[in-house]
C-alpha cells in the first residue's frame, strides 16, 4: 500500500506553498505578463508616448526575413550544441567509467569547466581564437588556413558552438557517469560471457539503459542552448558577423536593452515563450513515450 | 592617537559632512573609463573646489549603451540623474524624449546664464542643435575619424612615407605595401561611422533625406547612391585582393595598427593617445582619403563621441547648479586641459585658438588633424551631422550588410539596397513611436 501524508488543515498547505508561489508570481508571471502587454504597444525608449498597435509588432517581425533567419540560426546552434555536447560527454563518460587508476583525478578534471561562467568561457575561447592575436589562429594560419571569424559566419558559429559545448560537456558527463554506474554489472558481464564485444555491449545494453538520462539531457541542453548561452555570444561575436550567430534570445536582448525597442523586443519574447511551451509539450508528449525508463 | 582625538576627528568629519549636505548635489552619470574616468573626476573636483553651493557627483555607469539604458530605467522609476552622458547615435532618441529632457538652451535661459551656441565649434554644435539653431545638449567629448599610417612600413615599401591623399593614391600605395610583404595592409575601426557616415559627409553626399534626419523624423536613408555603392565595392575589392582586413565593428582595429600588424588604419581620432603610447614605429595622423572624381570633396567630417543631456523634473536650484557646471566645463582653461589630456577635440572656438597660440599643435603633430578636418569647410546639410531614430539598431543593420559584402556573400549594390530598406523600417517605427 502506498503511504500518503494528508494535511488535515485547509490553510497550511497553501501557507507552505505561498513563498514559492510569491517568488514565481513576482519574478516570472509579472514580467511575463508585462512583456505580453508591451508586445501590443509601440513606445519610445522613455515610455512617454505609448500607443496600442494590436498585432502590428508581430506582423512586422514575421515579415522581417532577418528575424526568420534568426530562427534558423537558433535551430542550427541548439542542435549542434546539444548534439555534440551529449555525444562527447557520453564518449568521455564511457571512457572514464573504464579507467581503473586515477579515475577520481580524471573525473574531477572533466567536471571542472562547469564551474566556469558562460561569459568567462566565451572570453577564453574568444582569446584563443582571436583573429589577430589568438594562439590557435596563429597555428591555423601557419597551416595555411584562413581563420577569421570576425568576417566568416560559419567560423563564428563554430566558435560559439565550441565554447558553449565545452562548458556543457561537464554537466552532461556527470549525469552520464552516474547513469553508467547505475547499470548492473551482471548484465554487462552476462553479455560478455555470451561473446558480445565492447561496442556491441555498449549499443545493445548500455545505450538503451542510458536513454532516460540522454532524454533528460537533451531537454536540458536545448534549453541551455536557447537561453543560457547568452553570455558566450555576448562576450565573443555579439551576434555577428552579419547576424550569423544571432540567436533568438540575443536578439531579444539587443533590440530591447541596447536599441530601446521595447515593443518589438517584447513581441519576440512572447514568441520565444510560445516556442518553449511547444518544445516542452512535444518533448514530453512524443519523445518520452519512446524512451525506456 | 588617543580616544579623545579620534572622537574629535569623527565629530569634525560629521560636521564637515553635514555642511556638505547643505550643498545642492548634482548627479552626473557617465561612461568614461580608465584614464578618461580620472579626467572626469578631476573636472568634477575642480568645479566643486571652485565654489561652495553645488557639488557634482560623477558616477561611472558602464559603457554608452548601458548607461543610457540605466538612465532610461531610472527615469521610468522616477529617479533619473541630473546629467547623463549620451553617445552621438543616441541623440535622436534623447531628442524624441521631450518630456524626459531639459534642452540646454532653455535651461540656460531660465537660469539667466550667459550662453551662446556660436562659441562652440560649428561641426560639434551642429550635431546637437535643432533645426532652429537651439542647442539641446552640452557637447562634451567629441572626436572624428582620421587616417593613420605607419611611415616606416610605407618607406619599407619604397614610398616616401607621406600618407595617400585620395583613394586612387591609396590603392597604389596599398599594392606596394602588399608587395613588400606587409601581412595586413589596411584595416578600419567603426566601419559604418568611417565608411558610410563620414564617407558621406566628407564627399558632401546625403546619408538620409531631411538633412540627414535633422529636419524631421520622416527621413529615409540614401546610402545606396552610386557613389556609396562604388566606395563599398572598392573596399570589397581591396578585401578580395588582401589589401583590406576587416577587424570588427568597434575599435578592435586600433590594436592591430599599433602592434604593427596593419600598416594603415582609419579610426577615431580619440585613438591617438593609445597609439602614441604603444606604437614602436613612426606614424602620422592624416585627413581621411577622398575620391577626387566626386565634386566638392573633401567637405568636412562629422563627429562622434558624446554630449551631456540634462534630465527633466529637477528643482530650479539644481538646474542652476547644472548651468554653473556647464559654464565651468566650457571655460577655456578646462577645455584646453581636457583636450590635451584626452585627445578629444576642444569644443569651443576659444579653446582651440588658445591651444594654437601656445604652440601645442606644433609640439604634438597630428593632434590638430581632427579639428582641422571637422572645420575643413563650412558644414552643409549633408555634413553637419545626422539624426536617425533608433540609430543604434540602424547602424547595426548597416554594419551587418557591410560584413556580408566583405565576406563575399553579397554585392555592394544588393547590400546597400537592403541596408536602406531595413534601415527605413527602423526609422518608420521610430517615427510612429515618437509622434507628438
Amino acid at each position: 500500500m502506498e503511504k500518503r501524508v494528508v494535511f488535515r488543515s485547509t490553510w497550511l498547505p497553501y501557507a507552505l506553498l505561498a513563498p514559492q508561489i510569491a517568488v514565481t508570481l513576482v519574478f516570472f508571471f509579472w514580467p511575463a505578463a508585462q512583456a505580453f502587454w508591451f508586445s501590443f504597444q509601440v513606445q519610445d525608449a522613455f515610455g512617454i508616448n505609448t500607443e496600442f498597435v494590436g498585432l502590428r509588432n508581430f506582423v512586422e517581425l514575421l515579415r522581417d526575413e532577418h528575424y526568420l533567419e534568426s530562427f534558423k540560426t537558433t535551430a542550427v546552434f541548439s542542435l549542434l550544441v546539444a548534439g555534440s555536447g551529449i555525444a562527447l560527454a557520453l564518449l568521455l563518460a564511457t571512457m572514464a567509467d573504464r579507467v581503473l587508476r586515477g579515475a577520481l583525478a580524471y573525473k574531477t578534471l572533466l567536471i571542472w569547466p562547469y564551474a566556469v561562467a558562460p561569459a568567462v568561457a566565451g572570453v577564453l575561447w574568444g582569446f584563443l581564437f582571436a583573429p589577430s592575436i589568438g594562439v590557435v589562429t596563429y597555428v591555423l594560419r601557419k597551416a595555411g588556413y584562413n581563420w577569421d571569424w570576425v568576417l566568416q559566419g560559419d567560423q563564428a558559429m563554430l566558435l560559439v558552438v565550441m565554447a558553449a559545448t565545452w562548458k556543457q560537456i561537464s554537466y552532461n558527463f556527470l549525469f552520464f557517469l552516474a547513469g553508467l554506474q547505475s547499470i548492473p554489472r551482471s548484465l554487462i558481464e552476462a553479455a560478455a560471457i555470451d561473446g558480445a564485444g565492447p561496442a556491441r555491449r555498449f549499443w545493445t545494453i548500455v545505450f538503451p539503459l542510458l536513454s532516460p538520462t540522454t532524454f533528460f539531457l537533451l531537454v536540458v541542453n536545448i534549453v541551455y542552448a536557447f537561453f543560457e548561452t547568452f553570455g558566450v555570444i555576448d562576450s565573443t561575436t555579439q551576434g555577428g558577423p552579419a547576424g550569423a550567430t544571432q540567436i533568438l534570445v540575443y536578439k531579444v536582448y539587443y533590440d530591447g536593452v541596447k536599441a530601446g525597442d521595447l515593443g518589438g523586443s517584447s513581441a519576440q519574447s512572447v514568441i520565444l515563450m510560445l516556442i518553449v511551451v511547444a518544445l516542452t509539450v512535444v518533448q514530453f508528449r512524443f519523445i518520452e513515450r519512446k524512451v525506456q525508463y | 592617537m588617543s580616544i579623545r582625538k579620534i572622537a574629535a576627528a569623527a565629530l569634525a568629519a560629521g560636521l564637515f559632512s553635514a555642511n556638505a549636505h547643505a550643498q545642492v548635489e548634482i548627479q552626473w552619470w557617465h561612461s568614461m573609463q580608465g584614464a578618461l574616468n580620472d579626467k572626469v573626476n578631476e573636472i568634477a573636483s575642480g568645479f566643486n573646489a571652485s565654489q561652495k553651493d553645488y557639488k557634482i557627483v560623477p558616477i561611472f555607469k558602464g559603457q554608452y549603451p548601458e548607461s543610457m539604458t540605466a538612465a532610461i530605467a531610472a527615469f521610468r522609476a522616477g529617479n533619473a540623474p541630473h546629467i547623463l552622458q549620451v553617445f552621438e547615435v543616441g541623440t535622436a532618441t534623447m531628442m524624441g524624449a521631450k518630456g524626459a529632457i531639459k534642452p540646454v538652451y532653455q535651461m540656460m535661459k531660465e537660469a539667466g546664464e550667459p550662453f551662446d551656441a556660436k562659441n562652440y565649434l560649428p561641426a560639434v554644435a551642429g550635431y546637437y542643435t535643432d533645426s532652429k539653431g537651439n542647442m539641446l545638449s552640452m557637447p562634451f567629448n567629441s572626436s572624428t575619424t582620421v587616417f593613420y599610417v605607419n611611415k616606416d612600413a610605407l618607406k619599407k615599401a619604397g614610398l616616401d612615407g607621406t600618407a595617400p591623399k585620395t583613394w586612387k593614391e591609396f590603392s597604389a600605395a596599398a599594392a606596394k605595401l602588399k608587395a613588400s610583404g606587409q601581412q595586413c595592409v589596411y584595416t578600419t575601426g567603426w566601419p559604418s561611422w568611417v565608411h558610410v557616415e563620414n564617407f558621406s559627409a566628407w564627399h558632401n553626399l546625403p546619408i538620409g533625406t531631411r538633412e540627414n534626419g535633422i529636419a524631421g523624423t520622416d527621413t529615409r536613408f540614401e546610402i545606396n547612391s552610386p557613389q556609396h555603392v562604388k566606395h563599398i565595392e572598392m573596399l570589397a575589392d581591396f578585401a578580395k585582393k588582401g589589401l583590406f582586413t576587416y577587424s570588427g565593428r568597434k575599435n578592435e582595429a586600433e590594436a592591430r595598427f599599433f602592434s604593427g600588424e596593419c600598416a594603415m588604419l582609419t579610426s577615431s581620432s580619440g585613438a591617438q593617445a593609445n597609439i602614441r603610447r604603444n606604437a614602436k614605429f613612426d606614424f602620422s595622423v592624416n585627413f581621411l582619403p577622398y575620391h577626387d572624381e566626386i565634386k566638392g570633396a573633401p567637405q568636412n567630417s562629422i563627429i562622434g563621441g558624446a554630449t551631456l543631456w540634462v534630465m527633466s523634473g529637477k528643482k530650479p536650484a539644481e538646474y542652476k547648479g547644472v548651468t554653473k557646471f556647464f559654464s565651468y566645463l566650457s571655460s577655456t582653461a578646462v577645455q584646453t586641459e581636457w583636450a590635451k589630456g584626452t585627445g578629444y577635440v576642444p569644443i569651443t572656438n576659444a579653446a582651440f585658438e588658445a591651444m594654437k597660440k601656445e604652440g601645442y599643435y606644433e609640439k604634438v603633430p597630428g593632434a590638430d588633424i581632427a579639428v582641422r578636418q571637422l572645420s575643413n569647410k563650412t558644414p552643409t546639410a549633408n555634413s553637419k551631422g545626422l539624426r536617425f531614430g533608433n540609430y543604434v539598431q540602424g547602424r547595426e543593420v548597416i554594419e551587418e550588410e557591410m560584413e556580408a559584402v566583405f565576406a563575399g556573400k553579397k554585392t555592394a549594390k544588393a547590400a546597400m539596397d537592403e541596408a536602406v530598406k531595413r534601415g527605413n523600417e527602423i526609422l518608420r517605427k521610430f517615427e510612429a513611436a515618437n509622434k507628438s
